[in-house]
């Protein structure tokens, strides 16, 4: 199928082999299966890129929803950007704190993922397009219900990649919060991909165990000159997915690894250098945090807790016993920083303060920033009692800076960035 | 061919697809519900929209695109050079694509004052990437012409 036409072959079929636009016979209609040329098409095509999304989505729906619940969504309000999730929720488990890189590598893995598919989602719908066109529109109730689906899965997978791509570029133009849009939007996805790979997933593995290719309706009747072959096509789409990888995976490492991800929003050079030279999810500047506010002899930390309330100045917390941990910084967004080595007071030393000796509970924490969706964040009780979790003071020997949540900030293993709230100006701990 | 519609009884198809098809519908509205819940008609538009701009806009501008220089090629007798064109020209479109708020910067306020990284990098970046995948395709192809005229040049004569 596909080979240029040899010697002997009349000519009329020599002309209509090639790409003539005069050839009277030419169907100019998309819905007539000739005028789909590429020799490319074909079952075997196919069905290669739609195992490999299988495979694909597969874990971008795992990650996903274990990014969901390491927000600890039904812990608190604060936390739950979809409170109406209603039975979508039934999985959720307290997010653990170990190990400390989980959610570094759960998020990576995710964003990383879901750009390097994109060579391949793309190539998969152009392998099938014909079928969007395709006469009749229904042969059955079934089919037709199962192209109502196909718009589901085409319209719900591509409104993921969008909305999934377009947030890590803080391009925020999608019609509502990020929260809610991505995490229904790849429930209503997922209820059509579940029932298109339990249609067409047996037909997909016949058609790459067969050596000899089965014929279907994506084969051109009148295919044109091959340019390239099907495994070269495959090749090419391949290559496109470990260009987006290797322009994007740098993103979650540091030193000269950042810098090979090119294009990705956090690759490149670090906003600065020193201590606090690591990246920033959102600067002081665009929080609105007001210096006033942060100055050494006005701004006082108000813990609250069972046996009432303290006020604590910079000064008064780091006279308290302080302690180290390394951890890193990790985005929903998709990138992270190596370990940072923060150095503050232990979560669960701050509740003894207030009462809670031995079973350090819950905390409800505040932040002075005037913008963003996590300027109030609750962290569990198994969250505060790790030895590892600090209101950091520094980090990696010096004073944070103000990007960095100075006069204080919490810093927790294993949970989203926003969770580890900048500019922290009170803390009320008991049961959420 | 059959045709079902015509004989103006329309088949209903397997019982078990119907039954996969209603719990996937089903759990589509519950979740879709809860999607449509604020800007229901901006939310639908993006949906359907992604479907209809990819399907009748993106493929069939890729597609002429491909086809031109495949009959450009053709026309001066280089159809085997087509994938020399073709694989950084669709590889430099695919970081466009994807990467288009940073590339074009339209997102280069917002993107400085919250994460302090420059946004005007991302241009001359994707420029280099791209005159890099041209370059190095014009290497190959250079590199294979040269290899086919010494071949050409070893090989005897053809016999008449």
């Amino acid at each position: 199928m596909g080979r240029a036409p040899s010697r002997g072959v009349p000519a009329a079929y020599r002309r209509l082999m090639r790409d003539d636009p005069r050839d009277p016979r030419d169907p100019r209609l998309p819905t007539s299966p000739g005028f789909w040329r590429s020799p490319l098409r074909g079952p075997w095509f196919t069905s290669v890129l739609g195992l490999v999304l299988l495979a694909g989505i597969t874990v971008l729906f795992v990650t996903g929803l274990l990014s969901y619940a390491a927000y600890n969504p039904d812990l608190s309000t604060v936390n739950d950007k979809t409170p109406d999730k209603g039975i979508l929720g039934f999985y959720l488990f307290a997010w653990p704190t170990d190990p400390h890189w989980l959610y570094r590598l759960n998020q990576g893995v995710h964003v990383t993922l879901g750009i390097t598919l994109i060579p391949v989602l793309l190539a998969k719908l152009w392998s099938v397009v014909p079928r969007l066109f395709a006469l009749p529109p229904a042969r059955s109730l079934a089919h037709a219900l199962e192209r109502i689906s196909l718009l589901l899965l085409v319209g719900g997978g591509l409104f993921e990649f969008v909305t999934g791509v377009l947030n890590v570029q803080l391009d925020y133009v999608f019609p509502g919060s990020f929260y809610p849009l991505h995490f229904y939007g790849a429930w209503v996805f997922l209820a059509a991909f579940v029932a298109h790979v339990l249609l067409k997933a047996p037909t997909a593995l016949r058609n790459l165990r067969q050596l000899r290719e089965e014929r279907n309706d994506l084969v051109s009747p009148r295919p044109a000159e091959p340019t390239v072959s099907r495994r070269g096509a495959l090749w090419f789409v391949g290559g496109g997915s470990l260009l987006l990888f290797a322009t994007t995976v740098g993103q979650n490492f540091g030193g000269p690894l950042r810098r090979t991800a090119l294009l990705a929003p956090h690759g490149g050079a670090e906003p600065g250098s020193g201590p606090n030279g690591f990246q920033i999810n959102k600067t002081a500047a665009y929080a609105g945090i007001d210096t006033a506010e942060t100055a050494g002899d006005v701004w006082r930390l108000v813990v609250t807790g069972r046996t009432g309330t303290v006020r604590l100045s910079r000064a008064r917390l780091a006279g308290l016993p302080l302690h180290s941990s390394a951890l890193p910084i990790a985005c929903v967004e998709g990138w992270s920083t190596e370990d940072q080595w923060w150095r503050g007071v232990r979560l669960r030393d701050l509740a003894a303060l207030v009462g809670y000796e031995d079973d350090p509970p819950d905390v409800f924490v505040e932040s002075l920033q005037r913008h963003g969706a996590f300027r109030e964040a609750a962290l569990r009780a198994n969250q505060v009692a790790d030895p590892r979790s600090l209101l950091a003071l520094y980090v990696n020997g010096e004073r944070l800076s103000p990007d960095h949540g100075y006069p204080a900030r919490i810093i927790v293993p294993a949970a989203p960035g926003v969770l580890n709230t900048k500019w922290v100006a009170r803390m009320t701990f008991g049961d959420l | 061919m059959r045709r079902p519609l015509m004989r103006g009884r329309f088949a209903v198809g397997s019982p078990l697809h119907l039954l996969l098809l209603s719990c996937s519908f089903a759990l589509a509205a519950y979740a879709g519900v809860r999607l449509l819940a604020g800007d229901w008609f901006g939310v639908a538009l993006w949906i359907v929209g992604a479907a209809l701009l990819h399907d009748l806009v993106l493929l069939p501008l890729y597609a002429a695109a491909d086809r031109a220089v495949v009959r450009g090629l053709g026309r001066v007798r280089r159809r085997e050079w087509t994938m020399y064109v073709r694989v950084p020209a669709a590889l430099s479109g695919l970081l466009l694509l994807v990467w288009f708020p940073l590339i074009s910067g339209m997102v280069d306020e917002r993107y400085r004052s919250a994460t302090g990284l420059p946004p005007e990098v991302f241009l001359p970046r994707w420029l280099l990437i791209t005159a890099v995948l041209f370059g190095g395709s014009a290497l190959l192809l250079v590199v294979r012409l040269l290899r086919l005229r010494r071949a050409a040049k070893c090989r005897p004569p053809a016999v008449h």
